[in-house]
């Protein structure tokens, strides 16, 4: 029962029954489809499920900036590098977007940045893998981002407007996302072998850590349940996984590259993709801090944020001296 | 001293006829800085013609507690509506 | 307006305009390029927003004018070719635009200064007598707009923000500002264009600019430095060591794959 998640004290019964009256008539509303609105009562294991799991979303837009960032600079074409600043710009756009919708459940930027910064958020483990080649760059288009939405688009309709109000604005935002990095991997595909040698240790590379961006499996999911109850999560890590395996393996196959699982194969009955197992090990270890760039990521934001205080600190000083006197003449 | 922004929310005219329409929210010291993040962040795809700023601290919203009380009145009063009211067919332009 | 239209001017040389349109194309690249690196790096998510927006600005207009300096010169180089298939002495942009970021404070006021000259030769070039080049003129100018509203937004802040952030680009004002005697500091092409009625009269971009940014560092509560000579210039092939560093990175993929497409 969802009411377990919550922590109601003992004792007075009355306020029991009064709580748990609120409760089935949030749940009501839930059912309803009806959305949750910032003002609106919720319970606080729903506002806190959300804080962190639109914070989560939100650091791993903003950290997402810093593997692909990482090639803007040596993009090989002009026409590559504006789309890839475009792109990254997204990803700072979403962060934005997502911080916002955060905001909305009574919880600062600056809080959650604290978090992020303090190791105590996460993010998505993706982003702990560097990109060594420009073929990473289509790679994470093609996969990262074909998984992110995958993940996103149910969350167009979460019960939480301003959440889902950030992720239909995401969502159509994204759809160049991916197809860029399609069209990388195109281009690369159909170039020289060792453009295609690039594309494939890429591929190699980016798609077990892209099958476990969906999360652990439902059998070990701790907050699945509840969150498909409040409709904050829509489908199960699974369901998700599932299909986007379904519908990349045929677009690795028009490339002519080799999907890096040996026990792959088609279920006929079924109609899916069967994988491999997934090394569930190495899945934890990144999300511990162990991954190959978990450090640098940190360190990286660390010296923005650190860098931009006396920034931030100037124009706020700047907006007193000249703002303050203006709202006061408003105002009189 | 205070290096956390203040919160602004952003309304956008998507084109000349159209009314402002909410958004979405974002951080700056100042309206001017307000304005430009705003035009940075939300009219990047050509979504806007105007853009209003407003201080999130400066909105005055109702209480959905309330809810009933301001908007549940207003339920019954159906002859406020047009389709409240027969008129045969055979009249015209009205 | 600077540039007239009278027929009966002389015409530039093929070679001539080619040189000319670079100068340009390379600034907006190299400029673009440099504020590209910041890209997730920036002291605000907004500030990231910013300054991507501007980089793209600068990059669009690059690739439109080394397209056109393709064609005028006519050998089959085009946008990509000129970019990453060229060396330092090579390039023509004014050594400003190829200095490091610094802090915020640098990257600032280079662009100010930068902003400035390119806001005013673009005003003017919206009336050259070559179409192409007024054509993408009366498109940057509006850019070029934006970017100065950005960077003289923010110069204000800084400089009147706090001891630190005064400091700050006070100092970098001072480090920077003997690479403004190369915007300011006609050489024979220039007058050449001017006179051919394709670039604007140097004179002329010389006392807006100056107006323009004495206005800013006015409103910043900034002094303007005393002038610096500094006759190695950027438009003359002449960098700073910072170009080869820049271009070592922005050029190595398609060095490293002659040939390829990408």
């Amino acid at each position: 029962m969802y009411t377990q998640a919550l922590d109601s004290p003992g004792g007075a019964a009355a306020a029991d029954a009064h709580e748990r009256e609120r409760l089935e008539r949030f749940q009501e509303r839930i059912d309803r489809d009806e959305k949750i609105e910032p003002k609106d009562w919720m319970p606080e294991a729903y506002r806190q499920t959300l804080i962190r799991q639109i914070a989560q979303h939100a650091h791993s837009e903003v950290v997402g900036m810093l593997p692909e960032g990482n090639w803007i600079t040596r993009a090989p074409s002009l026409r590559r590098k504006v789309v890839l600043i475009a792109k990254v710009q997204d990803e700072g756009g979403h962060g934005m977007y997502l911080y916002s919708a955060a905001e909305t459940l009574g919880v600062s930027r600056g809080e959650l940045i604290e978090q992020l910064l303090s190791g105590r958020a996460k993010y998505s483990s993706i982003f702990n893998y560097p990109t060594l080649t420009w073929a990473d760059i289509g790679a994470i288009g093609w996969l990262v981002d074909g998984a992110a939405i995958m993940n996103q688009i149910p969350l167009c309709r979460c019960s939480y407007g301003p959440y889902a109000r950030a992720m239909v604005r995401i969502c159509k935002e994204e759809s160049f996302h991916q197809r860029q990095g399609y069209e990388i991997m195109l281009t690369l595909s159909r170039g020289s072998a060792a453009q295609r040698a690039m594309a494939q240790d890429a591929l190699d590379r980016w798609w077990w850590p892209s099958l476990m961006m969906f999360g652990p499996s439902d059998a070990h999911s701790v907050h699945t349940a509840q969150s498909m109850r409040w409709k904050i999560k829509r489908f199960s890590n699974d369901e998700l996984r599932q299909k986007f395996i379904d519908v990349t393996v045929p677009q690795a196959e028009f490339l002519g590259l080799a999907v890096p699982d040996p026990d792959l194969r088609w279920d006929e009955s079924a109609q899916h993709y069967v994988p491999g197992p997934i090394d569930w090990s190495e899945f934890h270890a990144v999300l511990k801090g162990e991954g190959p760039c978990n450090r640098e990521r940190l360190e990286a934001r660390h010296a923005a944020h650190e860098a931009g205080r006396w920034v931030r600190e100037a124009a706020a000083a700047f907006a007193e001296k000249h703002q303050e006197p203006l709202r006061a003449a408003q105002a009189g | 001293m205070n290096e956390d922004w203040v919160l602004y929310e952003v309304f956008i005219r998507s084109r000349s006829g159209l009314e402002h329409k909410h958004v979405g929210s974002l951080h700056a010291a100042d309206a001017r800085m307000a304005i430009e993040h705003a035009r940075d962040t939300y009219t990047r795809r050509q979504e806007g013609v105007s853009i209003w700023v407003v201080r999130s601290s400066d909105i005055v919203a109702s209480d959905p507690a309330e809810a009933e009380e301001l908007f549940e009145p207003a339920r019954d009063k159906v002859y406020r509506h047009p389709t409240f009211y027969a008129i045969p067919e055979d009249v015209k332009n009205i | 307006m600077s540039v007239a239209s009278e027929s009966a001017r002389p015409a530039p040389s093929a070679e001539e305009r080619f040189e000319y349109v670079l100068r340009l194309a390379d600034t907006s690249l190299i400029a673009g390029q440099r504020l590209a690196e910041l890209l997730g790096h920036g002291p605000a998510l907004e500030e990231d927003l910013a300054l991507g927006n501007i980089s793209l600005d600068l990059i669009g207009q690059a690739r439109l004018l080394l397209a056109l300096a393709g064609r005028i010169e006519g050998r089959g180089r085009d946008e990509d070719a000129l970019a990453f298939l060229r060396d330092a002495p090579d390039f023509r942009n004014v050594a400003l635009a190829e200095q490091p970021n610094g802090d915020f404070g640098a990257t600032i006021v280079r662009q100010c200064l930068l902003d400035a000259w390119q806001l005013e030769s673009y005003e003017c070039l919206t009336g050259s007598t070559d179409r192409d080049l007024a054509d993408i003129a009366h498109k940057a100018v509006k850019e070029c707009r934006y970017h100065w509203r950005f960077s003289s937004g923010w110069l204000a802040r800084l400089g009147e923000g706090t001891e630190e952030s005064h400091a700050r680009v006070r100092a970098a004002l001072e480090s920077l500002w003997r690479f403004t005697d190369e915007l300011l500091t006609p050489d024979a092409l220039d007058a050449r264009m001017a006179v051919c009625g394709i670039g604007p009269a140097p004179a002329l971009i010389r006392e807006r600019w100056e107006t323009r940014v004495a206005a800013a560092l006015a409103q910043a509560k900034l002094e303007r430095p005393a002038h610096q000579h500094y006759p190695w210039h950027g438009k003359h092939g002449v960098h700073t060591e910072h170009l080869g560093h820049l271009l070592a990175e922005m050029q190595f993929v398609p060095r490293a794959y002659p040939g390829a497409t990408w």
